[in-house]
């Protein structure tokens, strides 16, 4: 219609009105774009991935630089990063925490044995937590190390700016 | 020490099966006269009992055992630094062992563990539960027949449900 010749544009989706404060841009874009910038995961620790997950969160890697802050309630949290070995007597637990967090909400699955059971191919061991979470980062490594942590969190961030009517009320059926 | 070991084979003659000595002393003990040994031992100056465990002797390669547990003990005497194993095997058809809460309070976990671990019940213990694993798992999973893996129809019952819901 009359929009392009109206307002000009200031990036691919970002559109600015002459003479006005007003910029126009998809309801979508500007919630992605604040989830993205503030990215709460909920601190999980379940082994020696934890202490990798704590070192990336202390200020040598410092995450509050994304705005990512560690909530200790899962009320509070956006994302679940579950970081360890999972046990079949942990799993509910987990299930139960992920069920807790509002919505929006992302799991990453930090480390071999989160993503596929690692070397413990055993009774007790949880064989990868997409048995019964969805996960939407998969973060290999024995453990990964921090960097590998922030470029997980970093592709969180590009899959949550990507994403369209997946969350609210105007959700996709 | 040596005066000690003396001491034992003189009052428990009946009981002890056996003294071996290669990392550190060790007394074998029968089921029937171990608590008694364990009071006097206790009495002795071993004031801190370090670790208790299990063991399963199932198809065990070096020698042939007459019994298929054992139930080790640590025993340290705080003043002297002397350490000291006691041994007990458990026959499979009669799988129970004499509890020592009563004269080291830290056994308690230690023969829940063992319980957990292994089946072997402890007379006497104040609170035997499972420690470990989940109080209605099935089998002993360090008992040397126990799969490494279960097969599907033996899963976990809580996890099974849990993974018929499904990833979403």
């Amino acid at each position: 219609m009359g929009l392009e010749s109206l307002t000009i544009a200031i990036s691919s989706s970002l559109r600015y009105i002459p003479g006005t404060p007003v910029f126009i841009t998809p309801v979508d874009k500007l919630l992605n774009w604040a989830r993205a910038g503030s990215i709460w995961p909920m601190t999980f620790g379940l082994a020696c991935c934890a202490i990798e997950m704590m070192a990336a969160g202390a200020s040598h890697y410092d995450l509050d630089r994304f705005g990512i802050i560690f909530r200790a309630s899962p009320r509070q949290a956006d994302c679940l990063i579950v970081a360890g070995t999972v046990t079949k007597k942990m799993a509910p637990a987990i299930k139960r925490v992920y069920e807790q967090m509002p919505e929006p909400k992302y799991v990453i699955a930090m480390g071999s044995c989160a993503c596929s059971g690692g070397i413990f191919k055993t009774y007790s061991t949880v064989q990868g937590v997409d048995e019964f979470l969805p996960v939407d980062i998969y973060l290999p490594g024995c453990p990964p190390r921090p960097e590998a942590l922030l470029y997980a969190l970093v592709t969180l961030q590009e899959k949550i700016m990507n994403e369209v009517g997946k969350w609210g009320f105007w959700r996709k059926k | 020490m040596k005066e000690m070991l003396e001491k034992v084979k003189e009052k428990f003659n009946k009981f002890v099966l056996a003294f071996e000595n290669r990392d550190l002393p060790c007394i074998v003990v029968k089921r029937e006269g171990f608590l008694e040994l364990m009071k006097f031992l206790k009495e002795e100056g071993f004031n801190h009992l370090i670790d208790l465990c299990g063991v399963d002797y199932l198809n065990y390669k070096p020698e042939k055992k007459p019994e298929r547990f054992e139930v080790v003990y640590h025993l340290f005497n705080m003043n002297t630094k002397v350490l000291l194993r006691v041994k007990v095997p458990i026959p499979e058809e009669d799988c129970w062992q004499y509890s020592v809460v009563t004269l080291w309070k830290t056994a308690n976990w230690f023969e829940r563990e063992c319980f957990d671990m292994f089946g072997i019940k402890f007379k006497g213990h104040p609170d035997l539960r499972r420690l470990l694993m989940p109080e209605d798992w099935e089998g002993y999973p360090l008992r040397k027949d126990y799969p490494l893996e279960l097969p599907e129809e033996q899963e976990w019952k809580v996890y099974k449900e849990l993974k018929a819901r499904g990833s979403k």
